[in-house]
């Protein structure tokens, strides 16, 4: 017969008390306590964020990537939890590919929103996602659109989010400007993640940036000693 | 069942022995009894024209119609058996609604197209069907301009600039070929439409018909719409007129 052996003399983590012990990143959920942005400029999107990933206060990854693709000409930039963001980009991921098949070309802005906003307002109740999503088509070319938590649909010229972007709300609307340049754009975004990674605790490590238009998409990383500083006190 | 080709035209399900489905064949059949319907597409729209065939004079004026709202933006004019084609209505516009619903945009008339084409084609392949006995026309406009493409009963599509289906299949597209349809608007399409259906309306077999008139557009901003009551009896008139000096020069011959 066998033993159990928690009723021969061995004690149980509960009375241990062991649960009082536990620093909270053991146990909480990964989320993307974030800082990211989008802007429409003249020819394309700016997508950017910042690269912290935490639990609760620990950060659990410093370099990760939150400027997500779904197709060659759309990245999503996600907020929230990490494990809810990741998991929705991969459905709209495949939904996408597989409507590119069926259409025969590469899919609307605009239609990358809905497939988001499909799910995000669907299972509103479960998830914690707030997106940014920035891309390019022929149609209407550099498009920003923004699905905040309960799962509404908005299109705007700029956009920012997650925990960092409540920092920086009026920077952003100082500075933003129609029509900037590509290089304006970049600099636009640099300096508002910037600036809300300085001021946010959940934000932080180096700033991704994704420059979409119908060339495709470029990459940059403005690493830790090249982000530009600003009043600190 | 001695020869070949007989008693393989029971069933969509079976081919007869040179290859050949006699109940889609049946089913074109059916289409070429009915109304001429046509579809022209010119450089900013595509406008539908139908001989709706009027077997009694006891029915209201308007009844039946042979042309549809997909969507806001896609049309369908239909020849064939009426009652098969609202089968087919109800199943693009099922599909438009659903494409709007998940995607948020206008489904592309090249996506509707292929969808409806399926449908329609899965009807030729079992035993417990049989095929539609109807051909369909579809038209939008697009942000890249015009499309148009017409589906015949087994399912097969083609994306035209210029068709025609039902009776006077043959006569109409004779008068087609003879248009410039690339340079053409909608408003004069709209004119050489009307013609042509007045055109081959044969008085002697079918006494009345009813002309239907629609486009889908710049000028109706991209909606597809019947075409308003001063430009049907502007275009009607005009057919008429055509007609006229047709039947004066055929005496002046002779």
């Amino acid at each position: 017969m066998s033993v159990d052996i928690s009723q021969n003399g061995m004690f149980s983590r509960a009375d241990y008390g062991i649960s009082n012990f536990q620093p909270d990143w053991l146990n909480a959920e990964h989320s993307t306590g974030t800082s990211i942005m989008a802007v429409e400029f003249e020819g394309g999107v700016i997508v950017g964020a910042d690269s912290r990933t935490t639990t609760g206060a620990y950060i659990a990854n410093r370099v990760s990537d939150k400027l997500t693709r779904v197709t060659d000409y759309i990245y999503c930039c996600r907020s929230g939890s990490a494990a809810d963001t990741q998991a929705i980009a991969e459905i709209v991921n495949y939904h996408l590919a597989f409507h590119r098949v069926e259409l025969g070309e590469e899919p609307l802005v605009e239609t990358a929103a809905n497939v988001f906003r499909e799910l995000c307002y669907n299972y509103r109740d479960t998830l914690t996602a707030g997106i940014i999503i920035g891309g390019w088509d022929k149609r209407k070319g550099g498009q920003v659109y923004c699905i905040p938590i309960g799962g509404m649909l908005v299109r705007q010229p700029v956009a920012i989010g997650g925990s960092g972007s409540t920092y920086v709300y009026g920077y952003v609307d100082a500075n933003y400007k129609t029509k900037m340049t590509k290089d304006e754009a970049v600099k636009f975004v640099t300096n508002t993640l910037a600036l809300a990674m300085a001021r946010d605790g959940s934000s932080g490590g180096v700033i991704k940036l994704g420059v979409i238009t119908e060339g495709g998409v470029e990459n940059f990383t403005v690493l830790g000693d090249e982000i530009p500083k600003f009043y600190e006190g | 069942m001695s020869s070949i080709g007989t008693g393989y035209d029971l069933s969509a399900s079976q081919f007869s022995p040179d290859g050949r489905v006699f109940q889609v064949e049946y089913a074109h059949k059916a289409v070429e009894n009915s109304g001429t319907v046509i579809g022209l597409r010119g450089k900013d729209g595509v406008v539908f024209a139908v001989e709706k065939l009027v077997t009694s004079k006891l029915y209201e004026p308007g009844a039946n119609k042979r042309v549809f709202n997909i969507d806001t933006h896609v049309g369908m004019a239909v020849s064939g058996l009426i009652s098969d084609a609202r089968q087919i209505v109800e199943t693009a516009r099922s599909e438009a609604a659903n494409y709007r619903a998940q995607y948020g945009t206008n489904i592309p008339l090249k996506y509707l197209n292929d969808r409806v084409s399926m449908y329609m084609h899965a009807y030729t392949l079992y035993s417990a069907v049989r095929p539609f006995g109807c051909s369909v026309i579809m038209g939008s406009y697009e942000a890249d301009g015009p499309v148009m493409y017409m589906i015949d009963p087994s399912g097969v599509s083609y994306g035209y600039y210029g068709c025609a289906i039902g009776k006077a299949k043959q006569a109409a597209k004779t008068e087609i070929e003879k248009l410039k349809l690339a340079d053409l608007s909608c408003k004069e399409l709209v004119k050489e439409a009307a013609r042509i259906i007045y055109m081959v309306h044969d008085e002697l077999k079918d006494k009345q018909f009813e002309l239907e008139l629609s486009w889908v557009g710049q000028l109706s901003e991209g909606r597809h719409e019947r075409v308003p009551p001063t430009v049907f009896a502007e275009a009607e008139k005009a057919a008429r007129a055509a007609m006229e000096d047709e039947s004066d020069s055929d005496t002046d011959e002779m």
